[in-house]
């Protein structure tokens, strides 16, 4: 392609025979070519994510609803939202739950990440065991995990009995609880599929820097810290990013789990958005609050693709 | 004099390196035994949900909650495997689930490698955006957009038919990314000598593009054939006749209704809803691993 570009700038400008058609018409024919390639997935991804990308912010600022008329309203249901209880406490929960989830889940899998690349027997076993519970269908994790935490007969309470826990909490009957109940689901389920990608860093960290490490008298914990994490940062970064957006984003897990209660207690903010727009019919409504969540997913997205840099010069 | 000190200092040495080796495989025999704990007990806390399941599956519907817990079933309930058919619509669910598997696998490996080539192998003003684009799509959340896109659909007449989760899930960037990641690593003299030979784009991508692509175009069937199968948000949003359920909406319902309270029964229906999965995963892992760390992510 390269050759074909420069015969085409290198012919003679002031030449009074047009140049040979085909070399002419190369590049659009590159074109051509490489959109024909492009245009049947294309097609389908700009109908079904870009145009309602587009269309979403525009419904923000009309108060659509399910007759479909949409008058120009400004910013009203901005204003709106910034007034409404059960958005705040969906935000505050959105975050708590982030808050939680983020770093236990980096740990935990780091932890496993970091233990199994030592070659231990079975780690290939211990691989798709860890990795199973990210494939299964979050209809039977969350039937199974909510009679699991069921307060009185499920075997996780009957566990802390026995073990001497007096008064084992009430989980997903208790607002206290519920969260964190999500949370240790959600982080079980995740826990293998991010292992898998630090344990794909820690492969790429060179050995000869730990031997170098180790000549110099480091100790583990201080080769860790000085020589593992640095090296494993792009996989770190990555991993945050991918579990920061898909945090702001925990949806279905709740929504058959807890559906939001017990009260409010784990309305997240993706199912803000879809009470409001599919069982009140406040389509634009809904769509202004689907701005703050993407707004949100944006903002620390760029916010940590900043940091990464500043961290890497 | 000097030849005896230095063989001194010498032995010296050999036993303090001794010393040291000893102590450091101690320590790492120790750290070993560790790392089996840590992996025994993970193991156990990450399986135990499913083996929950499994055995409850095969209890009597009073025995699933009984105190003390019992883990395994007095009596194997198997009849719970049969009844499942006739008490819920397991085959219709089964059915939908599977048709919509296979369309939207087929349309995304397609669709996706063929995009995927385009963007790894053909040059045009333009094509960076187009694939920036793509990327994008990453940080944005479908949860953000699901209401635009339904009225979208809703308008087109193709919500509440099968055909709104075909359009919803064959067309995604993953795909795309997974494909195109694999394709730049396929050396390019490949296709230049191809090309010199008189094939043409297309011919490249289908006659050595494709069968080069194999384990990737694999690791993709099986991620997109999982994640159809999994999923429960779109269905819910657009299937609303129960002729339409998936798998996963039907059992879900299964459970809202469940007056008569027989979770052993339920327990059956997950079991099965996740045995081909299981399955699938089990035959194809190293697919599946290799997918996911190649293009690091789903969906």
């Amino acid at each position: 392609m390269e050759v074909a570009l420069t015969t085409v700038t290198a012919a003679p400008p002031h030449s009074a025979k047009p140049p040979p058609r085909r070399q002419m018409r190369l590049p659009v024919r590159n074109a051509l070519v490489g959109w024909s390639f492009i245009l049947p997935n294309f097609l389908g991804f700009a109908a079904l994510t870009l145009v309602p990308v587009l269309v979403l912010f525009y419904m923000s600022f009309t108060n659509w609803n399910i007759f479909g008329g949409s008058e120009w309203i400004g910013l009203d249901n901005f204003r709106r939202l910034l007034g409404d209880g059960s958005f705040r406490i969906a935000v505050v929960n959105t975050l708590y739950y982030s808050a939680l989830h983020i770093p236990l889940t980096i740990a935990c899998s780091l932890g496993l990440a970091l233990v199994l690349n030592n070659k231990l027997r079975g780690a290939a076993f211990f691989r798709t065991a860890a990795f199973f519970p990210y494939i299964t269908s979050i209809v039977a994790i969350a039937v199974v995990w909510n009679l699991m935490f069921s307060p009185d007969y499920g075997p996780i309470n009957q566990v802390l009995h026995l073990v001497g826990v007096e008064n084992p909490p009430g989980w997903l009957t208790s607002t206290t609880w519920s969260m964190p109940a999500v949370v240790i689901v959600s982080t079980w389920r995740d826990m293998g599929y991010y292992m898998i990608l630090f344990l794909a860093g820690l492969q790429a960290v060179p050995r000869e820097l730990h031997e170098a490490a180790r000549v110099d008298g480091a100790s583990t914990v201080q080769r860790f810290f000085n020589v593992t994490l640095p090296c494993l940062r792009p996989t770190t970064f990555f991993v945050t990013v991918i579990i920061t957006i898909s945090s702001f984003k925990i949806f279905d897990l709740i929504l058959v789990m807890t559906d939001g209660g017990p009260g409010q207690s784990t309305l997240v903010l993706s199912q803000f958005i879809f009470r409001k727009g599919f069982e009140e019919n406040q389509f634009g409504y809904a769509s202004s609050a689907a701005v703050a969540l993407f707004l949100m997913c944006i903002a620390v997205t760029a916010a940590q693709f900043l940091w990464n840099k500043k961290r890497s010069s | 004099m000097t030849a005896a000190i230095d063989a001194r200092v010498r032995r010296e040495r050999l036993a303090v390196a001794a010393e040291d080796r000893r102590r450091r495989t101690a320590g790492r025999r120790a750290a070993r035994l560790l790392g089996y704990a840590v992996l025994i007990v993970a193991a156990a806390a990450l399986l135990a949900p499913f083996f929950w399941m499994l055995m409850s599956s095969l209890k009597s519907s009073n025995e699933v909650f009984s105190v003390p817990i019992r883990w395994i079933p007095e009596t194997f309930v198997w009849s719970n495997y049969v009844d499942i058919w006739t008490r819920s619509g397991m085959l219709t669910w089964l059915r939908n689930t599977m048709v919509l598997s296979v369309v939207v696998t087929f349309l995304q490996v397609l669709t996706g490698s063929f995009a995927a080539y385009g963007f790894a192998r053909t040059r045009f003003p333009g094509r960076n955006v187009l694939f920036l684009l793509y990327v994008g799509t990453i940080a944005v959340p479908w949860q953000s957009y699901m209401i635009p896109q339904f009225i979208l659909l809703s308008k087109l007449q193709v919500s509440n038919t099968l055909w709104s989760i075909i359009l919803l899930q064959a067309f995604g960037a993953f795909g795309v990314f997974l494909m195109k990641q694999f394709y730049e690593s396929v050396p390019e003299e490949l296709s230049e000598a191809a090309r010199i030979d008189g094939l043409s784009e297309y011919g490249i991508w289908r006659r050595i593009m494709l069968p080069l692509s194999i384990p990737a175009l694999a690791s993709l069937t099986l991620l997109t054939f999982v994640n159809t199968w999994n999923d429960y948000l779109g269905p819910l949003i657009y299937l609303r006749d129960p002729q339409l359920w998936t798998i996963q909406l039907g059992l879900k319902n299964f459970v809202s209704n469940l007056y008569d309270t027989n979770y052993a029964l339920l327990f059956a229906g997950l079991t099965l809803s996740v045995i081909p999965i299981a399955l699938i995963f089990v035959l194809g892992q190293r697919f599946f691993v290799e997918g996911l760390a190649t293009s690091g992510l789903k969906g």
